[in-house]
């Protein structure tokens, strides 16, 4: 089962590290990593997208907390959340399946975001079965590349993850 | 007014100090000239000795000895890279390290610059934590971590590599012992709910065991453990790092478990109805194959480090805490049971598999285990013995008699050859009215033999015993029962004149190949000064035994080449 940690970092050199380190050499596999700023100067969240059992994700959290660094772990599959990614897709748009995607954006409640003659640039963000449903609609157009943030989660309601 | 400055060199001589360092084991170099020249002027000792990688196992002697952390110095590139699998050595066995490194100047940095290294990426999997110091500004802070972060929670190792420029620049200098650092949060008593459950079942228990670790020791637990000992009447097993924490020559005390751990330590375990292990990590090399390990047994598991609890093995009452205060807690609530059937059962079992080995040999050879039981014999209690990896480490692990928490000295978790004798030149400075021993290969002692120069200068008064068997002599047990008997390049041809080897050093050497001998060169030893090497000329096919082989159930054991 694929699991959302949220890991609350101090803004370190080398933390990124630290942590990517931890899973290359534990042997844990990480989905996808998204790093950014908090409300508190000085720390980092990150969001970790990781598959594996119960047992492997109770390792995962607990050799997270080992690192100096880290101040927080905390599951938020475990929990009720939103969770969100952000993707930039090119594809084939010649003049005449221009208005077809168009729709399929609009569907998906995207942005055409860039438009040249033979292509197009499209922003979408959900969740992940959004992202992989607006991909196979757009595979008939061809698509040329892909670029994907990596998961953002928050909890629902007023819980917060603290940092302290 | 002004507030004084303070050169970064200085801040760490002071630091040190503050700390109650008193002395530094290190090699200069280029990187780490103006810290050696602001240590010129200071009371600290520092030690000299021949490799970078002696420095850290000779700290590491020291730390494990004394219980405070062993300071190491040395300079960049090479310096630091060969300080790696002493760093190593400490993190798997969990001994409080703080090492400085010197580095090319910052402006150099990432340019490939003569004797650069980046040796915080290096030793990120093998420290509890390192720092790359940038500005002057940053030491006093760094510096009270790294002592902070060493000696507390599960003990480690902590680098700080500091730029050369780093050690001439000038800040203020506000030192503080405490410091708070937000991601780090021990946690030292033992939850009260966990505690009660342990209680209880250490009340409804009939065949209870202590396993214990080298969590005692770093914790100082053995008043506690033996008190409980007392109490319950519960016998003891404990690991290789554990050795010591209770006394070796006890009537409850089963031995070592796992590879090559006791029979009835053993049995013990794998008919246990409670397992109270402390301590310890349920590695490989103890539990055998896991699927069988202790497959009767409740285990109630008390560690500081909670990702020991269910990593390998699942627990029943899981305890996060300080060894010796979860100790004491459970104490203070302790219901003995009733345990004298399953006592009965541990003295069948003792009386019928005594430790093998060591029996006189046919052909007048000397026997390894035997020259171990002799040096232990005539050691008495007063000493410390360190060990090298490999045959000799099992034989003295299994006879050598330890009474003391703090006097056995062995690379557990790593296993790395080359860590004794350097460990018994920390082991002496931390204690020099003690014995000490370094037993050793002729192996393992080859790969830090250049230290005799640092032994011999410091006169130090060290017994060097190698167990000499012309053989890197665990791998060829492994050939011989794994292998076919296939010797693939575990002889050692071309061995030097350990004698002749000692004296070119100016220490003294002599040689054993029977048992007046052995027992002659033994007694020479306790009355010599200076690092004395002693070559006992053993068996060279003799093996371990008992022994389990890797990946089986404990109780499946080959006892002399036969299955019990």
């Amino acid at each position: 089962m694929k699991h959302v940690l949220a890991v609350l970092v101090e803004d370190k050199p080398g933390v990124l590290t630290r942590v990517a380190g931890l899973f290359s050499r534990r042997g844990f596999n990480i989905d996808n990593i998204a790093v950014g700023e908090t409300v508190s100067p000085g720390i980092s969240r990150m969001t970790i997208t990781v598959e594996g059992s119960e047992t492997i994700i109770e390792q995962v959290v607990k050799q997270l907390h080992k690192l100096v660094n880290v101040i927080r772990v905390s599951n938020l599959s475990e929990e009720p959340s939103v969770m969100r990614e952000l993707m930039l897709i090119k594809v084939n748009a010649e003049a005449g399946s221009r208005s077809d995607i168009q729709q399929i954006v609009e569907t998906f409640r995207g942005k055409v975001v860039d438009v040249s003659p033979d292509s197009m640039i499209i922003e979408v963000t959900g969740n992940e079965e959004k992202m992989e449903a607006i991909k196979l609609l757009l595979n008939d157009f061809g698509i040329k590349e892909i670029v994907r943030t990596g998961k953002v989660a928050l909890l629902r309601g007023s819980m917060v993850t603290r940092d302290s | 007014m002004k507030k004084k400055m303070t050169k970064g060199a200085a801040m760490i001589t002071s630091a040190l100090q503050k700390e109650g360092v008193e002395i530094i084991f290190g090699y200069p170099g280029g990187a780490v000239l103006p810290l050696y020249d602001q240590l010129y002027d200071t009371p600290l000792r520092h030690l000299l000795v021949r490799h970078e990688q002696a420095a850290v196992h000779a700290a590491d002697g020291y730390a494990r000895v004394t219980g405070r952390p062993g300071v190491v110095f040395a300079t960049s590139g090479p310096g630091a890279t060969n300080l790696v699998t002493g760093i190593a050595t400490a993190y798997m066995d969990s001994v409080p390290l703080v090492l400085i490194t010197g580095q090319v100047p910052g402006a150099f940095i990432g340019t490939d610059a003569f004797q650069e290294a980046d040796i915080t990426g290096i030793t990120l999997p093998v420290t509890k934590h390192n720092y790359l110091v940038k500005s002057a500004e940053q030491l006093p802070g760094i510096l009270s971590e790294a002592f902070y972060l060493a000696s507390t929670g599960r003990r480690g190792p902590v680098l700080i590599d500091v730029p050369k420029d780093v050690f001439d620049q000038e800040a203020l200098f506000d030192y503080k012992i405490e410091c708070e650092i937000p991601g780090y949060k021990p946690t030292y008593s033992g939850h009260a709910g966990q505690i009660s459950r342990a209680v209880k079942a250490i009340r409804a228990a009939k065949k209870p065991v202590i396993f214990g670790g080298g969590g005692l020791i770093r914790s100082e637990a053995s008043a506690a453990l033996e008190k409980l000992v007392e109490r319950a009447q519960i016998p003891v097993i404990l690991t290789l790092m554990g050795l010591g924490a209770y006394p070796g020559d006890s009537a409850l005390f089963l031995g070592m478990p796992g590879m090559h751990g006791s029979i009835t330590a053993n049995y013990a375990l794998s008919e246990a109805d409670l397992i109270i292990a402390t301590g310890v990590r349920f590695d490989d090399r103890v539990t055998g194959k896991l699927d069988s390990f202790a497959n009767h047994a409740k285990i109630i598991h008390i560690d500081i480090d909670p990702a020991e609890i269910g990593k390998n093995v699942q627990i029943d009452v899981p305890i996060v805490g300080d060894v010796k205060i979860v100790l004491e807690a459970i104490l203070n609530k302790l219901q003995p049971g009733e345990t004298s059937a399953w006592l009965k059962q541990i003295e069948n079992w003792q009386k019928q598999h005594p430790m093998p080995g060591g029996l006189k040999s046919s052909g007048g050879a000397l026997k390894p285990q035997q020259v171990i039981r002799e040096i232990s014999r005539l050691c008495g209690d007063n000493a410390i013995v360190a060990t090298d990896v490999g045959q000799h480490q099992m034989w003295t692990a299994q006879h050598f008699i330890i009474r003391e928490p703090r006097t056995f000295l062995s690379s557990g978790g790593l296993g790395t050859m080359g860590y004794g004798f350097p460990a018994s030149i920390g082991a002496k400075l931390a204690a020099p009215d003690k014995k000490v021993i370094c037993i050793t290969g002729d192996g393992s002692f080859q790969m830090n033999i250049q230290e005799l120069a640092t032994a011999v200068n410091n006169r130090l008064d060290i017994t060097i015993a190698i167990i000499n068997n012309g053989y890197l002599g665990m791998v060829r047990q492994w050939q011989d029962i794994f292998y076919d008997r296939r010797y693939a390049y575990t002889r050692l041809e071309g061995n030097p004149d350990f004698i002749k080897v000692a004296e070119a050093y100016g220490a003294t050497g002599m040689r054993a190949c029977d048992e007046q001998e052995a027992a002659a060169a033994i007694e020479l030893a306790m009355r010599e000064k200076g690092p004395v090497v002693l070559d006992f000329v053993v068996e060279p096919e003799e093996n371990v035994y008992p022994m389990v082989a890797p990946n089986r159930p404990i109780n499946d054991i080959i006892i002399g080449g036969e299955r019990s």
